[in-house]
């Protein structure tokens, strides 16, 4: 008997050493491990053995259909490892395929820097306000303390529309968005905040005016507003603006109607290497001031109790010195290239 | 405003350089435009002389010459071309380095057919000093060889060119501009020493005042047998120096006196008027010929001063030609008037004519000046030109000029945000001419200086609402009272330097609910955030359109049509941002960027007024890639835009109303017009009409849609939902739907069949031609089921189902077998 249990181990590894796939597996797991299998017959074949032997021969038994469990069992892991790795290898792609063309736009830099702008003076309680482009001579002019014989009036080129009614005076495509402060001076109590970006025209066109550009004025309205808040105020704006907190300023006095005391505001930066905050240059970004009485008489303002500052912005220019755009007019040709290299990624934030 | 260094100093005393009086003026308020070192260009250039001429071997035309150019060049070989080049003559030397100023051109040593020169004789055309010029520079024979160019012509001196304020008339003079140096710390002020002339016989010329408003004052004398030859050498360097051609004795002392002491006089050739009086008077529609040569049509608002026969001056700001002073002029009149500000920038305007002298009398004269001026002009007539002068004749009356001020020393803390102490600020605006009336702890009444016309002049008020008589009256002393204090004030500060000021941050605003961005701007940010990353690009277009191509989109009335357009396609205000974008498509398209998605939010103008829409357009095709063939954009892409902004704005698609009613730019079978059941139109979509494209030359069919921001309602909060924990069903169902059928309508129908069941349904796909009959398309959608309370069990899916079969009859489709 020793020798059949001799022979049908080497059969069964013999056997085992073929096996290649699952279905060759299963049978050699029936064929001796199955109901009908020759190891299970064997088994079964124990009663008819005698008692004497039959102590021996099943725990021989019993230890050889553990051991083919095994290396069943082995044999079944590895070809399942083998199958996985065949898999692996055979779903192999080429990963250098470019992946399907970006169909993201882009923002304008002249609407991020509005809206950056918005933000920035937010954090300071100013109310971001807008208005019509079409504004009454009063707004536009005579309520700013600029009468129509002004010096002033002609240093701004004005386009006009024809009046609704006759003998009116002709209505003006606004030359500066400080209407909106004249109407929230008419609208609301102080005191208050405000800053009103938008569009402005003037009627000249060439390499450095445009017919049409953006501004941002600002009014600050309250019982003991200064020069000074003034002046920190604009600080922190262009500090903020320019992304850098050792922006050199320098305050000159100037003059506007609507202002008193006027001033303009130059940053230093370098004619050289064009770098804002460093050298030994000058430009200026804005024109600011004190509130003058006559304009918040004119809008029937207490302008005995009440004083504040104003301040007014050309966005292109600030847009242009900080992120080194040279052509005005590259701002309204909307040329793809251009608006993809200046323009920002809708899912970037604003500057604050 | 344009001076020297070197007048400025014949009114300032100062140590300062020409780099700290142009700091200084910057801060003051007189903006520096420009500084120039006059000269600069002529200064690497020598006298010399030419010692030895010699031909040259190898040329004809050519000599060489020994030149003597002083201690650094003492033998220096040049060969010249020149005719007039000969020995003993004193030229102009350019040393090896020298730039020729009217060509550029670098001076190299060199040789010129095999002979060294190491320099160059110039011509006064190549020295830029001449239009041209035959052979080189002859200097006069006693010329020291070896001396700087620019020194030898005295040009040493700085150009400085500021600009003024229009507050500013005061320093539309060299005078002026001393002063303010002056006050702010940079020297002394030297006083202005006029001379006089007595007059010797009576003027043969009246005024006769008509118009006093627009001349309250006018003075005037003639002057007999004048030679009016040129004008001395230091008058007309000052003159060459600013920019102003010297033409003859009289034309530059009036241009002298213009700058000088900000003062325009104008001078009759006295021979040339008629009759015995000048008229200040209305023009009466006359045609004048000005100095300049000109024609002008005046019309009848202008202020003119005529002779018996005709205008002879434009009041304040031109001459004539006819009674202008020449080189021949024997006997003169001169004219110093006082004309009204708003009168001569009226003029001014109406005319298209600026000169120096209305650029003055605009922002004001120095009203008490002209006495002392008229008295200098005629001492330096005569000191230079000879005659006789006559008395002194006028017309009008002085202007009461005289005003006080007063400065609370603690409104410079209150406006300024810093104290200045009252001793500086008293002493700095009597720097400035003001003279102190009364001090007190307190305050400080000045008396205005006659030259500061911007200083406590009663305000001219533009109100919006008119008090009844006296309250306005007392109303507007009230402002003259701040506005003369701010007058002051700012004076004060401006020479102390607003640099000095603190900067002091913001306190919060007190009282106000910190909400400084509206939703609406903060659902217009996300909505330029949502276009963007759906693949547009944001441009922004002019507010104004051609006339051609804006009636395309909805005609405008005539007021909306700029009355002076500079260009023509600038014309009129634009009624829909889509004429830009179809531009900025067309741009790019022509530039062989073919495919592409614009959009711009911005105004657009209507009859009613000025609205905000968010406005795209979408041309050419979408990009290829493997398994994505390119297609075409269409309405639907337009649609997909539409309705994913409205629903950024909390507005779902099915509460939306669809109809085809689009205005004349879309196509009319592919657009459509989206609102909600009450209110005005929220949006159209489609495709643009194809007789636009034609009339742009474009090949575009371009997707587009509007969105009326003005229209969309507020965002609502977010509702409540309760969420079902009971699993989903979902079922499909195939349709044979009518070709021409509404598919929109359809699944409207489907969802209705049972509103607490059904949670969705999708269009997934539309299918037509083999296995569908003639006339129809198989239509599939998906139908989402979710139970809120129990399981779903067979029969209800059944019925449910049944209930969508019938439902889907109504509509015309028939499920597919």
């Amino acid at each position: 008997m020793d020798e059949n249990y001799g022979a049908l181990k080497k059969e069964f590894f013999s056997q085992l050493a073929l096996v290649k796939d699952l279905k060759s597996w299963n049978e050699l797991r029936l064929e001796f491990l199955g109901k009908s299998g020759k190891l299970t017959k064997c088994l079964r074949g124990l009663g008819q053995v005698p008692a004497s032997e039959r102590k021996e021969r099943g725990k021989e038994l019993n230890q050889l259909r553990n051991s083919f469990n095994e290396e069943i069992e082995a044999c079944r892991k590895q070809l399942q490892e083998s199958a996985l790795l065949k898999r692996l290898d055979e779903e192999k792609v080429d990963i250098t395929t470019p992946t399907p063309p970006s169909q993201r736009g882009v923002l304008h830099p002249i609407h991020q820097a509005m809206e950056e702008i918005s933000r920035i003076f937010s954090v300071m309680d100013f109310e971001v306000k807008s208005g019509p482009d079409i504004e009454t001579d009063w707004h536009n002019f005579s309520a700013l303390n600029t009468p129509p014989w002004h010096p002033a009036r002609t240093e701004q080129d004005t386009f006009y529309l024809p009046p609704k009614v006759e003998d009116q005076r002709s209505p003006v495509l606004r030359t500066q968005t400080s209407g909106v402060q004249i109407r929230t001076l008419l609208e609301q109590k102080p005191p208050f905040r405000m800053i009103a970006p938008g569009r402005v025209y003037r009627a000249d066109h060439d390499a450095t005016h445009s017919p049409m550009f953006h501004q941002c004025e600002g009014l600050a309205i309250g019982e003991n507003i200064t020069l000074a808040h003034l002046k920190g105020c604009l600080r922190s704006f262009l500090q903020l603006f320019f992304k850098t907190d050792s922006l050199p300023l320098r305050f000159r006095s100037s003059y506007f109607p609507f202002t008193e005391p006027s001033l303009e505001v130059d940053i230093g930066w370098s004619s050289k290497t064009g770098k804002i905050g460093k050298g030994e240059d000058w430009l200026e970004v804005l024109g600011a001031g004190m509130v003058h009485p006559n304009v918040l008489a004119n809008c029937g303002v207490d302008f005995e109790k009440w004083q504040g500052f104003a301040f007014g912005m050309g966005i292109e220019r600030l847009v242009m010195l900080r992120d080194g755009i040279t052509d005005l007019r590259a701002f309204y040709n909307n040329d793809l290239r251009w608006l993809y290299a200046y323009g920002s990624d809708p899912a970037t934030d604003v500057a604050i | 405003m344009k001076f020297t260094l070197s007048w400025l100093h014949q009114h300032l005393q100062t140590q300062s350089s020409a780099a700290e009086l142009c700091e200084k003026l910057n801060q003051i308020g007189l903006e520096v435009e420009s500084v120039e070192q006059l000269g600069a260009e002529l200064r690497p250039f020598l006298t010399a002389r030419i010692e030895n001429v010699r031909p040259h071997p190898d040329a004809d035309r050519l000599q060489i010459c020994e030149v003597n150019a002083g201690p650094t060049h003492q033998h220096v070989q040049v060969v010249c071309g020149a005719a007039n080049a000969r020995a003993g003559i004193c030229v102009v030397f350019a040393p090896i380095g020298a730039i020729i100023p009217n060509s550029g051109m670098k001076i190299k040593k060199g040789k010129i057919r095999g002979q060294t020169s190491e320099g160059m004789l110039c011509s006064l055309e190549e020295l830029g000093q001449a239009e041209e010029s035959a052979g080189i520079a002859e200097l006069p024979s006693d010329t020291l060889p070896g001396e700087s160019y620019a020194d030898y012509l005295g040009i040493d001196d700085v150009l400085i060119d500021i600009s003024i304020t229009p507050n500013r008339g005061d320093a539309l003079g060299v005078r002026g501009i001393a002063r303010d140096l002056s006050a702010a710390g940079m020297g002394k002020l030297k006083p202005w020493l006029s001379g006089t002339e007595e007059g010797h016989f009576p003027s043969p010329i009246h005024w006769k005042l008509e118009w006093k408003e627009a001349c309250p004052w006018v003075l005037g004398r003639a002057v007999r047998g004048v030679t009016n030859k040129a004008s001395p050498e230091w008058m007309q360097k000052r003159l060459t120096a600013i920019g102003l051609r010297p033409i003859n004795l009289l034309v530059d002392l009036t241009n002298y006196f213009c700058f000088d002491l900000g003062r325009p006089f104008h001078v009759f050739d006295l021979d040339k008027l008629t009759g015995k009086h000048l008229t200040i008077r209305r023009s009466q529609g006359e045609s004048f010929t000005g100095f300049n040569d000109k024609n002008y049509e005046l019309g009848n608002e202008t202020c003119v001063i005529a002779d018996e026969k005709q205008v002879q001056s434009v009041a304040g700001i031109m001459g004539s030609q006819e009674s202008g002073v020449t080189h021949e002029t024997k006997n003169v009149f001169i004219e110093c008037a006082l004309f009204d500000p708003v009168q001569i920038a009226t003029s001014s305007r109406a005319l298209s004519l600026s000169t120096d002298a209305s650029v003055r009398f605009e922002r004001g004269v120095d009203p008490a000046l002209p006495p002392a001026a008229l008295q200098a002009l005629t001492e330096m007539v005569v000191t230079y030109g000879g005659g006789e002068a006559s008395e002194v004749v006028s017309a009008g009356h002085p202007l009461h000029w005289q005003r006080e001020a007063r400065l609370h020393f603690s409104a410079l803390k209150e406006v300024g945000g810093s104290a200045v102490d009252p001793q500086t600020a008293v002493h700095e605006l009597e720097a400035l001419g003001f003279e102190v009336a009364r001090h007190t702890q307190h305050y400080v009444d000045v008396h205005v200086p006659s030259w500061r016309n911007d200083i406590a002049q009663k305000p001219v008020l533009a109100l919006k609402d008119v008090p009844p008589g006296h309250e306005e009256k007392e109303l507007v002393q009230r402002v003259k009272r701040v506005t003369a204090q701010r007058d002051l004030l700012e004076e004060v500060l401006r020479l102390g330097g607003l640099d000095s000021i603190p900067s002091t941050l913001l306190p919060p605003l007190d009282g106000k609910a910190a909400q400084p961005l509206s939703e609406q701007q903060k659902s217009l940010m996300s909505l330029r955030r949502l276009l963007a990353s759906r693949g547009c690009v944001e441009i922004i277009g002019f507010s104004f359109v051609s006339q051609e191509l804006g009636k395309y989109f909805g005609e405008l009335p005539p007021h909306l049509k700029l009355l002076n357009p500079i260009a023509s396609d600038q014309a009129q205000m634009r009624p829909s941002a889509l004429i830009n974008l179809l531009l900025a498509a067309q741009y790019n398209a022509d530039r062989g960027r073919g495919d592409g998605a614009l959009f711009e939010i911005g105004p657009r103008f209507t009859e009613d007024g000025q609205d905000r829409v968010a406005s795209g357009l979408r041309f050419g095709h979408t990009p290829r890639y493997p398994g994505q063939p390119s297609r075409v954009y269409s309405w639907l892409d337009a649609k997909a835009d539409v309705i994913e902004s409205l629903a950024l704005n909390g507005i779902r698609a099915e509460a939306l109303k669809l109809t085809r009613d689009v205005p004349p730019w879309y196509h009319p079978g592919r657009s459509g017009a989206l609102s909600l059941r009450k209110g005005g139109v929220l949006a159209y979509f489609g495709e643009l009409h194809p007789k636009i494209s034609q009339v742009v030359g474009s090949d575009l069919q371009p997707a587009i849609f509007e969105i009326f921001l003005d229209n969309l309602p507020l965002v609502k909060k977010k509702k409540k939902v309760s969420l079902s924990s009971l699993q989903p069903v979902s079922r499909d169902f195939s349709f044979l739907f009518p070709l021409d059928g509404e598919i929109g309508p359809l699944l409207h129908s489907i969802k209705q069949a049972d509103r607490n069941l059904i949670a969705n349904v999708q269009l997934f796909d539309i299918y037509e031609g083999q296995h569908v009959p003639q006339g129809y398309r198989s239509v599939s959608i998906a139908v989402v089921l979710q139970p809120q309370k129990n399981n779903l069990t067979d029969k209800d899916i059944e019925d449910v189902s049944e209930k969508i079969l019938a439902k889907a009859q109504t509509c015309q489709a028939i499920l597919r077998q």
